[in-house]
């Protein structure tokens, strides 16, 4: 029997700076609430940075969360969240053909930053380094602690992708499906990199590390002021099934993966490359089958470097300038950088676009940046839009990923 | 230290690695790991704040000492003096 080639989304958990759940996230993404605080980075004094406040033994036992990483609790509360949400019969459904698709930006680096930390408080002695690190720092590890949590017995990867590893989740989920791997999906991107001082370090050694007197000011993507990037923890993760299964069992469909696109800069370790950005976004609408006009929403990656958001507005632009009817925001406003769930939790933030059919703003813009500008940014203001169709979300990252997912309304 | 003392020092050990267990409720002549969750991994946790703590030792020959909480504060007693 040949199976439904078609893919959607049936279920949403998140945690973000400004929600623990998809309709708090949307509302305080339309009210333009910021979930940016200043927080006190080790060695580094107070910077601005997202945190996450969900409750982390929701779905866990302390013990494991002890064991485990603060990547793998944001991955397990988010895959919980997602399966309730799908409402599908999760205890009953064969777990051998449930996989996990996790993005990251880097996994590690929290874990080894606490263990030479303890390491120094113990004069260098190496018989204190915990027998748990490996376990904790296995590239796997956020993925396989999912699938620990929820005894699947499917197949895990954590996908690591820089920036771009929220979309690369998605897209790793749906490929899975397509390649009938799989029948349900757990797939999205988690980020604990507010947790280590050694990448607000290095974004401050670059002279990308934002700053503000007000925190919730800090990141201000297309903003002639801005100054860098604010780190954020975040997760979020999809269950994606294929059509005919989320309709046999009468399940609510947020929307369907119809196109998607990754491809490689191959011009600089960091800076993005303003033509091959454009290239992935005509390849998604190559692979979705539907013209640029039919675009509603492109959410930017939109980071609040200065020559970072010049280069992908410009990507934007190239595609989108002419096109009367699609409208652009970025979300990293309201929450910052999430890093590793970026993609899968700023697409979040638009789906509900379908439905309500308001475009969130992009916000802290108050003086466009003259190079940034282009038709219809919408700043500040949510915007209102009937009949919206498609959004185009993308992501990218450091060593010139680029990733765009085409998300179609279910009808 | 006194025997009681160094029941509590093991108690408040074990409470810190099996944090979802009831450590108050525990038959010190039982073995712990038939009473708690416990595993060879959060052994070798209670070994490691032994030595972070209170810089006792316990070579893995051992190990078959901390069986109880009774043969840990026998065992213990004399190395924390």
């Amino acid at each position: 029997m040949n199976k439904d080639n078609r893919i959607v989304i049936t279920g949403i958990g998140l945690t973000a700076p400004n929600g623990n759940t998809l309709g708090e996230f949307r509302k305080n993404l339309i009210e333009g609430k910021s979930g940016i605080t200043l927080e006190d980075i080790r060695y580094m004094g107070k910077h601005p940075a997202g945190l996450c406040d969900f409750d982390e033994y929701k779905y866990q036992k302390k013990k494991t969360r002890r064991r485990g990483t603060r990547a793998g609790s944001v991955a397990i509360y988010a895959a919980n969240e997602a399966i309730a949400d799908s409402k599908i019969d999760f205890e009953n459904i064969d777990k051998s053909r449930v996989g996990t698709y996790i993005g990251i930006t880097e996994h590690g680096n929290v874990e080894t930053e606490e263990e030479i930390f303890l390491l120094h408080q113990n004069n260098l002695d190496t018989t204190f380094w915990s027998h748990h690190h490996n376990p904790r720092t296995v590239a796997n590890s956020p993925a396989g602690e999912v699938n620990l949590n929820l005894g699947i017995t499917g197949p895990h990867y954590t996908i690591g992708s820089a920036c771009a590893g929220g979309n690369m989740g998605v897209i790793q989920g749906v490929q899975q499906l397509l390649l009938d791997e799989i029948d349900f999906a757990l797939a999205g991107g988690v980020s604990e990199s507010a947790q280590t001082f050694g990448i607000f370090a290095a974004f401050a050694a670059q002279g990308a590390l934002a700053s503000h007197d007000d925190p919730t000011k800090a990141s201000r993507p297309l903003d002639v002021d801005r100054n860098g990037i604010v780190i954020s923890e975040g997760g979020c993760i999809y269950t994606l099934e294929r059509r005919d299964s989320a309709l046999a069992r009468g399940a609510k469909i947020y929307g369907e993966v119809l196109g998607y696109a990754v491809n490689t800069d191959a011009t600089d370790f960091v800076l993005p490359n303003t033509d091959r950005q454009s290239e992935c976004i005509h390849k998604a609408l190559k692979k979705a089958k539907i013209n640029k006009e039919d675009i509603d929403i492109v959410n930017m990656h939109a980071t609040g470097t200065k020559v970072g958001d010049i280069n992908e507005l410009n990507a934007v632009k190239n595609v989108f300038n002419d096109c009367s009817d699609t409208y652009v925001n970025f979300t990293k406003g309201h929450i910052g950088h999430t890093m590793g769930a970026a993609g899968a939790l700023e697409l979040a933030g638009n789906l509900l676009s379908f439905e309500d059919g308001i475009i969130h703003p992009g916000i802290n813009v108050d003086n466009l940046d003259p190079e940034c500008t282009m038709n219809n940014l919408v700043l500040n203001e949510p915007k209102k839009k009937d009949n919206i169709e498609f959004i185009l979300n993308n992501s990218f990252g450091m060593l010139g990923i680029n990733s765009s997912v085409i998300i179609k309304k279910h009808s | 230290m006194t025997s009681e003392e160094v029941k509590k020092v093991v108690m408040d050990i074990i409470e810190d690695v099996a944090p979802d267990e009831d450590v108050a409720g525990i038959d010190e002549n039982e073995s712990l790991r038939d009473q708690l969750d416990l595993d060879s991994m959060d052994f070798l946790d209670i070994v490691m704040e032994l030595r972070k703590r209170h810089k006792v030792e316990v070579p893995s020959e051992d190990y078959p000492h901390l069986a109880t909480l009774a043969g840990c504060v026998t065992y213990l007693t004399p190395k924390m003096q």
